[in-house]
């Protein structure tokens, strides 16, 4: 990217970068996470940061303190649920404070477009004392993410920049600025600061009280939080994107537009409310702006009309404001299009052999999940990253407890991707090791983080800034994890790999199998000319359809099942499975 | 300069280029001088599922998100998803341009049940100003089977009033050299599905 005054037309992931690299930002490390990803894919294209994809977003988070303590501004990104894992040193950051600016980046997803809570982060900021900043579009998300070195650094805090789907994967348009020249102040030691023992942590804590305090006098007065007059006597009170619902749909209001939402300003609060006659609090998901406003003895309207679950939209503020519903629309029956796993993928026949295998399946996070919709149906639980390794523990020490030997007997197989298994499977995996359960735990290794747009990670050989890297082999980790019964086998071999997958389960110790072969979407060299199905061979028996894959379809009136051939990418296991050999390779294979 | 936001809802299937078009036409407009808004949902948008994106321009866009009912234009690039999505339409003057190209959704192509077969009389009802758009199948005849959405974008423009030259720089400056010609020519065999 250019680094030239002009405007661009920017998502707020890549205005957060633009804005780290203007801020003279010299460090930034995460794990990916939808919608935060492109955060980090945008700072790499920006020479002068170094830039990483961490482990997991404990170690992101840890990289950037460090980076803070030897006096680099440094940014860490991750979506909600990231924040969750990185929550230890989150919460010891804020006594520690910064040494160079470090600024935390959560995506929040209201409405969960893709993940498995809509938890709201700006708690975070109330429960480790750090201040929040809520940008409301692309502009800001430049302008908050520059505000927030600044102000990390004049009160040794980090500071909490807090994205939503809507602000991350929403573009606007941004005008951009030359980057700030930031020396890196260098390391000094000061034990006090970085080193929290109780003795010197309760001294930092009274410190932290102190940095809020004057934090609150800093929201009172900045001048992104601000009153904007209106015609009518009511006024609204917003953080955002949910200001810019609110804006729209009521545009004579009165507006505290909150760009800091934590430490509230006070002052500001009272001074709308001598101005109107009626105040909403307007804000995604949880009410934290307005409990600290009922909390002050200002009167206001809050989430018993503005709606907690799922993401505001100007529809929504109107039935709020002016109990004007827009009446829904019958158009009929509609087939749902929920994503499913892709023509090719290397998932498929793993999840189409558990199905028949029928074991206890435990699921993590990443495309695989999609292994638990039908026809597939093989997938009984996921939680989060690397719980399936543990859940399939914990469910096996439980059964081995019970009398009923049918449940006793029941087979329980750990179902992770890769990347999730350098995330977090490896405590995981050495506690299966260590507390013994004979689990079968299968590393789905598709050479790549595939589900958030196929990012490097520990066992691909390469890093985010396209430097070689030492390629982690997982079959190498589990063995030195103790782990005696490793295999890999190829996903595309059918019978190889039932022949495994059916070994491991019935194994009275913990097994490891790595289902290895590149997601199909990031290599597309393997690709092959598409199948073929010959209907006079084809007696309809639909067991190609019970794979669920999207390029095999059936036709009801013939009875014939058909391969639609610019979907099909050549993988062959539907001819592998079909009983009549029906399905074949393109001649010119 | 408009003073009033037209407001555009793209829907699609995962992989139909639907982001790619949603830039593409928001560049022209913000080269055009004007401010604009767009927000998708994309987490999934490689594994066939549903995809759409608002885009929104105008002097002064606060909302990344089209209100129900206030779609001037809807361009949808599958049937079904067509239909799916039409409450957003304006239901007054809105216009919706379609590609009536049909792919099976997976309660469909797991054989549970059937591609509904009332797609057309249900968008006479709700979209009765619209334009049927055979882009999937034209995009083979400008040697390119990718620019199904170029051509959409070709139809889309002859409705709206920026010059032809933008989005030939915005088209220029958007693919690849060698994509750059076919894309182009998609483009102007969008237009002349403009007028029926």
């Amino acid at each position: 990217m250019s680094n030239t005054s002009n405007k661009k037309f920017l998502s707020g992931d890549e205005a957060v970068a633009q804005g780290a690299w203007e801020a003279g930002c010299h460090i930034a490390a995460a794990y990916p996470g939808t919608p935060s990803t492109e955060i980090l894919e945008a700072v790499v294209t920006y020479s002068d940061i170094y830039c990483e994809w961490s482990t997991n977003e404990k170690v992101a988070y840890e990289v950037a303190l460090g980076a803070s303590m030897a006096g680099a501004r440094a940014l860490y990104a991750s979506k909600h649920v990231g924040l969750n894992v990185a929550a230890d040193p989150f919460f010891s950051s804020a006594y520690i404070g910064s040494h160079g600016g470090l600024v935390v980046i959560t995506a929040d997803d209201p409405s969960m477009h893709s993940s498995q809570n809509e938890q709201d982060n700006r708690y975070y900021g109330i429960a480790a004392k750090v201040p929040v900043l809520c940008p409301s579009d692309s502009q800001e998300c430049k302008d908050f993410t520059k505000l927030a070195f600044d102000i990390s650094e004049r009160f040794n805090i980090p500071v909490i920049v807090r994205l939503t789907t809507r602000t991350s994967h929403a573009n606007g348009v941004v005008t951009c600025e030359d980057r700030r020249s930031v020396p890196i102040k260098g390391y000094e030691k000061k034990i006090q600061k970085n080193l929290i023992l109780p003795a010197f942590a309760r001294k930092l804590h009274a410190s932290l009280e102190e940095r809020m305090l004057a934090l609150k006098e800093f929201s009172e007065t900045t001048d992104i939080n601000r009153i904007e007059e209106g015609e009518e006597s009511v006024g609204i009170i917003a953080d955002g994107v949910a200001y810019t619902y609110a804006r729209e749909a009521y545009p004579d209001a009165w507006f505290l537009k909150l760009g800091m939402s934590h430490p509230l300003p006070e002052k500001l609060v009272r001074e709308l409310a001598s101005r109107v006659k009626k105040i909403f609090i307007v804000e995604e998901n949880d009410p934290i702006i307005e409990t600290a406003v009922k909390a002050m003895g200002v009167d206001c309207i809050g989430k018993e009309k503005v709606p907690r679950v799922l993401e505001l939209n100007p529809d929504r503020l109107r039935k709020a404001f002016f109990d004007e519903e827009t009446a829904p629309l019958d158009v009929g029956d509609v087939p749902a299009r929920p994503p499913a796993l892709c023509p090719g993928c290397t998932h498929r026949p793993v999840f189409a052999i558990l199905a028949r295998l029928k074991p206890i399946i435990t699921g993590d996070i990443g495309c695989y999940t999609l292994g638990a919709l039908p026809p597939l149906n093989a997938m009984d639980t996921c939680v989060d990253m690397g719980a399936s390794i543990t859940v399939a523990h914990g469910i096996r020490k439980a059964l081995d407890l019970v009398q009923d030997e049918k449940q006793k007997n029941r087979k329980i197989v750990a179902v992770i991707g890769d990347s999730t298994f350098f995330h977090s499977g490896l405590t995981g995996l050495a506690n299966v090791v260590y507390n013994s359960s004979p689990i079968t735990v299968i590393i789905m290794d598709n050479r790549i983080t595939a589900m958030t747009g196929h990012q490097q990670h520990p066992g691909t050989g390469k890093t985010l800034m396209g430097a070689d890297a030492v390629e982690i082999d997982p079959a190498e980790v589990a063995r030195a994890l103790g782990v005696k019964y490793v295999k890999v086998v190829d996903p595309y071999d059918y019978a190889a790999t039932k022949e495994v997958l059916t070994e491991a389960i019935n194994l009275d110790e913990p097994a490891v199998v790595i289902t290895k072969r590149a997601c199909p979407l990031y290599d597309r060299s393997m690709w092959k000319k598409p199948y073929w199905i010959n209907e006079d061979e084809c007696n309809g028996c639909k067991i190609c359809i019970q794979i669920g894959c999207p390029a095999i379809s059936f036709k009801a009136e013939e009875k014939k099942a058909y391969i639609t051939p610019v979907l099909c990418t050549g993988c062959s296991i539907c001819a592998q499975i079909c009983p009549k050999g029906a399905i074949h390779a393109s001649e010119d294979n | 300069m408009l003073q009033k936001t037209t407001n555009i809802f793209v829907a699609g299937v995962g992989g139909q280029g639907i982001l790619k078009f949603s830039n593409l036409l928001c560049e022209v407009a913000m080269r055009a001088g004007l401010d604009v808004k767009k927000s998708e949902i994309h987490g999934m948008a490689q594994r066939g599922g549903s995809v759409t994106t608002h885009v929104r321009f105008g002097k002064k866009v606060y909302s990344p998100l089209i209100p129900q009912g206030s779609a001037d234009f809807m361009v949808s690039m599958e049937h079904l998803e067509a239909v799916r999505h039409i409450a957003f339409l304006n239901p007054e003057h809105g216009r919706l341009i379609y590609d009536p190209y049909e792919i099976a959704p997976p309660e469909v192509y797991t054989a549970q049940r059937e591609y509904p077969a009332d797609i057309e009389e249900r968008l006479a009802k709700f979209a009765p100003n619209r334009v049927a758009v055979p882009a999937f199948e034209n995009a083979l005849k400008v040697k390119n089977p990718r620019a199904q959405n170029v051509i959409m974008l070709g139809t889309l423009s002859e409705f709206l009033s920026f010059d032809d030259a933008l989005y030939e720089e915005v088209i220029r400056d958007g693919f690849k050299p060698k994509y750059v010609d076919s894309n182009i020519a998609a483009f102007h065999l969008g237009k002349e599905f403009a007028s029926p």
